[in-house]
């Protein structure tokens, strides 16, 4: 009898979602993004207006909801193409332009041109995605198909190389041989701490048992990180063939992805995921044929940010509380129930298949020697593109804020960047040279963690800053060790008192050797990485701290208690009184000569007159230290 | 238990078993190290005091002795000059979440806070930090003992006992962060809980948290 090889079974399933992908190109195809960003900016009202345009013109057009791409500045987004044109992506679609494109572009011929941000395949008529400054920064590895494929449907998938990793290695590859693979490839856990995949897998496999889990670690509790809820809404079976891969390395028969309640629309399209993966025999017994038996199930948290941290999250899937534990034993001897348990982060995973594919060579000709591949970033705050971007390790901090996010918006100074998530550091512009790897951010104070990057400037003031993210930490944290409950505390304490300009130079030191203590002397990653906000301010911006304290100054006037709000009788028009009605206490007054002011007792600085005097007067103005000027 | 090995402690050789955690070798050999939450007999130690640290050979930092196996040839040191400073920052915050009225304390003189204070010459008051304010309640209901939440410094030798030793199941940690807390489940009284006032608890309380009423004075 002839053995049908697992790469034979996979050359079949492509050939046929091959056929069906191309099947679908030979009539207009619209493609909207629907993952969380999409919908947040409203991409279901568009969605509809399309359907319903469509339909009222008898059009014959399949309309395919799609995942992020990156762009979440410009969201909705809409992909046409249409046969004999280029597919054509516009941004911030809204009713009237979806309508408008229905009108003109798939009815007539007319592209719009004026509302297109930019064509995907090459053309000589309007610019791709290459002639962005950007592209010549980003390199999209896990974020390739993302915003382009179907989720929801696992021949998009499979039509773009999916799951020709997990033939390969079932059918070419002993897991030893995986093993080096991985080595090789010099990947690294994408979940903060960056510790070698190769090696963790290595520990697993070598532990000897009966059972053994794999564990992806979905929980994504930083406060604006969303790049794996992204990865997982706009293609989820990357992630569950490197879930299915590690698994058949370590000898692993049974895996959960440990996601966050809070994510029902990834959640669903995991679902949906992990249905026809079964469907068509790639998780259960004998996949591709093979001696190789796997399943797939999603728990969902419902817990605290520390439960994010390994060992607490395997505690609260144990139905316990979800508490951190001292290592060793590490997860990789004993995990899950007690069990060997490969616990990585979804962007980890979904690394995984274009490294057995493609080889650890190529893995490693990106990035940097010692961080080798992609990094992938939520870029919010201050810049004017915020969005996802996957750039190579190496990068510098500047290329990426500048280039690919396009700088500071209105013309205001650039002043820090905080890398990491809220437990990572403030790095100031003299830092900005440096190349993103886990390594040289380490050393400037910073962390990679979950990828989040805010950028501050001028009208941020760094001890604010500090204490913001502390506060969250403080929160978050599970009040299991000294150090962490009781230390970040007193370090929240200081701060606020600092803020409120009753600090003194001696809590600059306290500070300083509390955030030292706390950094070496806590159980868990979270109060170790906990006073980075703090220890990054002191060492780049001490010099606002000391304005605090000493002259009672906010130099970025954001701390209410050191600021008064004024309005300069030069600069005030006696025709104008927009502020008096947009006060909500009344503290605004006319003066006899009809210009306004604001009776201090009565301001609460909630910042409304600033933000309502027109600009062609721009009166308003904060000062601080709080004193008002003489006449 | 594994196979007999020599280490070193402070410049003393030492014989120990494979696999034992070094706070209590070191401890046996009456080489001191401040220790709250640590319990021999606990397969993973909850490592939560944070006060045993020391220095390992080899070692880029200070690791805790609770959770440290020992090994052949390992050389320890119980002081360095970051010991030291770790374990003064924790100790001190601790007592800036500890009612410190010593002289009004049932375990004045039997209190192993002041056992660390006097072997690592700590002060037994707050030099860098100001009192974090905690009024919690006193549980007098069992007649026998008190319990004394705003003592507390959440060693958890009483939970353990409760729950491994007596297996009763009275108390235990409730509550996250700063508000962490022993109490009964549901937070009543103990008299209203399974507690059958046997006393382990009040016997393993290391500070003046939980005490029989004949001493209270
Ligand atoms: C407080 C805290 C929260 C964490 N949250 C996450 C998280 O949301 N996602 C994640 O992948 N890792 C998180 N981690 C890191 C995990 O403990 C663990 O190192 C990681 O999931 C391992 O996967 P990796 O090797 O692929 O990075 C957290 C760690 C700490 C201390
Ligand atoms: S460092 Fe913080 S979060 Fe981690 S175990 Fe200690 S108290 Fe809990
Ligand atoms: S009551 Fe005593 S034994 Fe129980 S946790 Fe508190 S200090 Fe430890």
């Amino acid at each position: 009898m002839k053995v049908i090889t697992a790469v034979e079974r996979y050359t079949e399933l492509k050939t046929k979602a091959q056929e069906k992908v191309n099947s679908l190109q030979d009539k207009p195809l619209v493609r909207i993004g629907t993952a969380t960003c999409g919908l947040a900016a409203g991409a279901l009202q568009v969605k509809e207006t399309f359907e319903e345009e469509i339909k009222n013109k008898g059009l014959d057009v399949r309309i395919q909801e799609v995942g992020c791409m990156g762009h979440c500045y410009a969201e909705p987004l809409a992909i046409i193409s249409k046969p004999g044109f280029p597919s054509f992506c516009y941004g911030k679609v809204d009713e009237g332009l979806a309508k408008l494109l229905v009108d003109s572009f798939l009815e007539n011929d007319d592209p719009c041109y004026e509302y297109a941000m930019v064509a995907l395949e090459p053309n000589d008529i309007f610019p791709t995605f290459t002639d962005f400054p950007r592209d010549a920064y980003e390199k999209k590895i896990i974020l390739e198909h993302c915003g382009f494929i179907d989720p929801g449907d696992i021949e998009h998938y499979i039509a773009h190389e999916g799951y020709a990793a997990l033939a390969k290695a079932l059918e070419e590859m002993k897991p030893e041989e995986i093993i080096s693979e991985m080595t090789a490839s010099g990947l690294r856990g994408r979940g903060g701490a960056g510790f070698p995949v190769g090696k963790k897998w290595s520990l697993c496999k070598d532990t000897p048992d009966e059972v053994k889990y794999i564990i992806c670690n979905a929980d994504e509790g930083d406060p604006g990180a969303f790049m794996d809820r992204n990865v997982l809404e706009s293609n989820p079976h990357q992630v569950i063939e490197g879930m299915l891969i590690s698994a058949y390395t370590v000898g692993a028969e049974k895996g959960y992805i440990y996601i966050r309640n809070e994510y029902p629309l990834a959640i669903q399209r995991i679902e949906t995921a992990l249905e026809q993966a079964r469907e068509i025999g790639l998780l259960g017994d004998s996949i591709f044929g093979s001696p190789f038996n796997f399943d797939l199930e999603i728990f969902e948290g419902s817990g605290a940010f520390v439960c994010g941290e390994e060992s607490a999250l395997v505690s609260s899937m144990e139905g316990k509380m979800g508490i951190p534990q001292a290592r060793p034993p590490y997860m990789a001897v004993s995990g899950f129930r007690g069990r060997p348990t490969v616990l990585n982060n979804v962007k980890t995973f979904a690394y995984v298949p274009t490294i057995i594919r493609k080889g650890a060579d190529y893995f490693k000709s990106v990035g940097t020697s010692d961080s080798s591949g992609t990094a992938v970033f939520t870029l919010v705050g201050k810049v004017a593109n915020t969005g996802l971007v996957e750039v190579p390790m190496g990068t510098t901090l500047r290329q990426l804020i500048f280039d690919i996010g396009e700088g500071i918006p209105a013309e205001k100074e650039f002043k820090a960047v905080q890398i990491g998530g809220p437990s990572g550091g403030c790095l100031p512009e003299t830092k900005l040279d440096i190349p993103i790897d886990f390594d040289s951010l380490a050393e400037a104070g910073a962390i990679m963690g979950s990828g989040g990057l805010v950028v501050l400037d001028e009208d941020d003031c760094m001890v604010a800053i500090a204490r913001y993210f502390l506060e969250f930490t403080q929160q978050e944290s599970c009040g299991k060790c000294t150090f962490c409950r009781l230390g970040t505390k007193h370090m929240l304490d200081i701060l606020t008192r600092i803020t409120q300009g009753k600090g003194e130079m001696a809590d600059l030191e306290i500070l300083q050797e509390l955030a030292e203590d706390i950094k070496m002397g806590s159980l868990c990653n979270l109060g170790k990485t906990a006073p980075n906000p703090i220890l990054t301010t002191l060492r780049y911006f001490r010099d606002e701290y000391e304005a605090h304290i000493l002259e009672g100054r906010c130099p970025a006037c954001m701390c209410k208690d050191l600021i008064l709000y004024y309005i300069v009788p030069e600069k005030c028009s006696k025709l104008c009184n927009v502020c008096v009605g947009s006060c909500p206490v009344e503290a605004i007054y006319t003066r006899e000569d009809g210009l306004k002011a604001i009776d201090q007792e009565k301001c609460v600085k909630c910042d409304n007159c600033l933000k309502t005097c027109p600009p062609e007067h721009d009166a308003v103005i904060k000062l601080s230290p709080p004193v008002l000027p003489e006449d | 238990m594994g196979k007999k090995i020599t280490l070193t402690i402070d410049d003393r050789q030492v014989t120990a078993f494979e696999g034992e955690k070094l706070l209590w070798v070191a401890l046996e050999n009456d080489i001191y190290i401040p220790h709250l939450c640590a319990i021999k007999e606990e397969e993973r130690p909850s490592a939560s005091c944070r006060l045993c640290f020391v220095e390992v050979e080899g070692f880029s930092h200070p690791v805790t002795a609770c959770t440290q196996e020992v090994y052949a040839g390992m050389i320890v040191k119980t002081r360095s000059p970051r010991v030291d400073r770790l374990v003064k920052s924790a100790f001190e915050l601790l007592l800036s979440d500890h009612r410190l009225e010593c002289a009004k304390c049932p375990k004045n003189r039997s209190c192993e806070l002041q056992k660390i204070a006097k072997e690592r010459k700590l002060k037994l008051r707050l030099t860098r930090l100001k009192p974090l304010e905690k009024e919690y309640a006193i549980d007098e209901s069992m007649g026998s003992f008190v319990f004394d939440p705003s003592r507390c410094v959440l060693c958890g030798r009483c939970v353990y006992v409760d729950h491994q030793e007596v297996e009763v199941g009275a108390i235990g940690f409730t509550h996250r962060g700063l508000q962490r807390k022993v109490t009964t489940f549901g937070g009543g009284l103990l008299a209203d809980s399974p507690c059958t006032g046997c006393g382990r608890c009040v016997e393993v309380c290391p500070v003046g948290a939980l005490f029989f009423t004949d001493k209270a004075g």
